[in-house]
């Protein structure tokens, strides 16, 4: 539904986002997750199609959004980082006002804005000009914003930002709900709300994507590995028998494959340096090693600089890394459940 | 069209939703009813004096030269310089300050119809203090005989000179995230397109001359004598196209696109 293919993004001299690629496939709630300036809101700003790309292609429902920007708005929700309200109208008049420059026709705006308002809850200050709600309310009016026209793909810019723990909840439950009819990207830099409310996480940090999966899937990753990558030229499934037998290797993926040498993800324990033993036996087994390096980007390293605790949880704050961890992989127990 | 016209709806909105609408639109018709009153007061002693020194061979004093003209062309058109900043001023400013450009950039509208809409949207407010003037000149009719064919040119110079105002006063607007560093900046740019003209009093040279053309007063005096001259026309309304051109490029750039 949404495909992002080698996307750069670049304000004059600086480096926003670098060759981004992702898909989000129809109904699914893909979670963006980052620490602060990761380039989450510029990657949403070049998919609603409000910044031009400086490289790589977007296409979201099969239009590409720099060729035909209309329809490919046409078919998108979007919420920003602060909710585009005019304080100076009523929700009625606002949402009535969107749902026309969206497109919906004449004689369905009543209704749409009717039921907008009743999903994210608004309707009971409906008359209320909106620069007189509290920031929760516009947060919500912002949400109903991006569904007045049920677009088939949502953007959602850290929708529970600003808002208290009981309206966390109902927000994320209220996403979750839109999964399904609606494909959904949502930004945030909370660790557990993509576990909560995301079936597949893409982690950006600096610009670039680090990891991406099942949220199950990256807490396993995080369980504190020292990981290893290693080029061989030699045959792969020798190499990667004898890379096994390395004492504290636990783990051996092919990751790239050229002619006869391969690039493998090489996972040990924590704390053990394997670099040295590698390289011993794959020059004993007479195999070319042409690179052998620690993988430059430590996925715990980034998840530490997310925001670990959840506003809407009542438990004490944990910030020890390893508390955080135990944190993840509770969520993730408790979403296998769902 | 649809679109152009949903976006001018909600300018319209702001402007009546704020003081700005009431403000521009009193602070008008009370310098509308002044000015008025006085010509209108100067014009009847004036004919009174005339009559009791029995100047029976003079012609008849023209309304239209007397109280329409000097209004138009002398008072109105200055008052104009300050007030239309203030209508478009928050145009673009304000939606970059408070974020909904976002909304509005990302909706399936095209740039153009949302200048456009905004134009036209301050365009009708514009209509109304048109419409004020000429309501008092209306009186006019109850009590003398204007001639009512100038008063069409005038109401079309007085038209044409505020659309080329709002125009560019949008243009500014996209400047800044500020709304009243656009409106003084409108106020300091239109003032120096006012007295484009007066270098012409002392020089003739080509540059002078070309500033002259520019001058946006030169370009009321035919309309406020009651003619339409093509000429004027083709100026104001090049003044509305440009305008609405350099906010389209200044849209643009703020995207990034430039
Ligand atoms: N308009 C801009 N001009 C110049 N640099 C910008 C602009 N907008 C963002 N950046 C830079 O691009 C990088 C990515 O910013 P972005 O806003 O996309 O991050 P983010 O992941 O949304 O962060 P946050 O969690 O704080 O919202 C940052 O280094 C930021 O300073
Ligand atoms: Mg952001």
């Amino acid at each position: 539904m949404i495909e992002v293919a080698g996307l750069t993004k670049r304000y004059g001299p600086t480096l926003a986002v670098s060759d981004v690629s992702f898909e989000a496939r129809k109904g699914e709630v893909l979670g963006f997750l980052g620490p602060n300036g990761a380039g989450k809101t510029t990657t949403m700003r070049v998919i609603t199609g409000y910044l031009p790309p400086s490289e790589g292609k977007i296409r979201v429902a099969g239009y590409d959004v720099v060729d035909e920007p209309l329809e490919a708005k046409r078919r998108i929700g979007y919420l920003p980082e602060s909710p585009p309200v005019y304080p100076d109208m009523t929700v009625i008049e606002y949402l009535a006002f969107v749902a026309r420059i969206k497109g919906v026709a004449r004689k369905d705006i009543k209704t749409r804005v009717q039921e907008a308002s009743e999903k994210c809850a608004v309707t009971d200050v409906a008359r209320r000009q909106i620069g007189k709600l509290s920031k929760g309310y516009r947060q919500r009016v912002g949400l109903a914003q991006a569904l007045i026209h049920n677009p088939e793909v949502l953007i959602l810019d850290e929708p529970t930002a600003g808002l208290d723990p009981k309206q966390i909840i109902e927000t994320r439950e209220l996403i979750r709900g839109l999964a399904g009819q609606h494909t959904v990207v949502l930004s945030t830099h909370i660790l557990p709300e993509v576990s909560k409310t995301c079936e597949r996480v893409v982690v950006i940090s600096q610009g670039k994507i680090v990891a991406q999966g099942a949220p199950d899937e990256l807490t396993h990753r995080l369980q504190g590995f020292e990981t290893v990558l290693i080029t061989i030229e030699g045959p792969a499934a020798e190499v990667m028998e004898k890379l096994h037998r390395v004492g504290g290797v636990q783990m051996v993926e092919p990751r790239d494959a050229a002619d006869s040498r391969t690039t493998f993800e090489v996972q040990a324990e924590k704390g053990r340096d394997v670099r040295a033993e590698l390289a011993r036996a794959v020059v004993e087994s007479r195999w070319n090693l042409l690179e052998l390096k620690t993988s430059g980007m430590s996925l715990e390293d980034i998840f530490l600089k997310l925001t670990t605790k959840d506003v809407s949880e009542d438990s004490v704050a944990r910030n020890q890394p390893s508390a955080l961890l135990e944190g993840l992989h509770a969520e993730a127990d408790r979403s296998e459940q769902h | 069209m649809r679109n152009v016209i949903a976006v001018a709806g909600k300018e319209l909105r702001h402007y009546f939703h704020s003081p700005i609408a009431y403000l521009v639109m009193t602070v008008w018709a009370a310098l509308c009813g002044v000015i008025f009153y006085i010509l209108t007061a100067a014009f009847v002693s004036q004919a009174l004096r005339m009559q009791m020194m029995g100047g029976m061979g003079a012609p008849p004093m023209s309304i239209n030269e007397f109280i329409v003209r000097p209004m138009l062309q002398g008072i109105l058109m200055v008052v104009l310089l300050f007030l239309l900043p203030l209508v478009t001023m928050r145009l673009y400013a304000e939606e970059k300050r408070s974020g909904t450009i976002e909304l509005l950039l990302t909706s399936p509208l095209t740039d153009m119809q949302i200048i456009l809409g905004k134009f036209l949207g301050a365009l009708v407010l514009y209509s109304v203090l048109v419409a004020i003037t000429f309501l008092y000149l209306a009186v006019l009719f109850f009590y003398g005989n204007p001639n009512a064919r100038p008063l069409i040119a005038n109401a079309l110079g007085l038209l044409l000179f505020g659309a080329a105002l709002l125009a560019l006063g949008m243009w500014f607007s996209t400047f800044t995230k500020n709304q009243i560093i656009a409106g003084v900046l409108s106020m300091v740019i239109f003032l120096l397109l006012f007295i484009a003209d007066w270098p012409q009093n002392f020089s003739s040279s080509a540059p002078v001359k070309v500033l002259a053309y520019m001058s946006l007063s030169n370009h009321l005096d035919n309309f406020a004598k009651g003619v339409i001259d093509l000429g004027d026309v083709v100026y104001y309304l090049s003044g509305v196209a440009l305008g609405i051109f350099l906010t389209a490029r200044s849209v643009d750039a703020l995207k990034g696109r430039a």
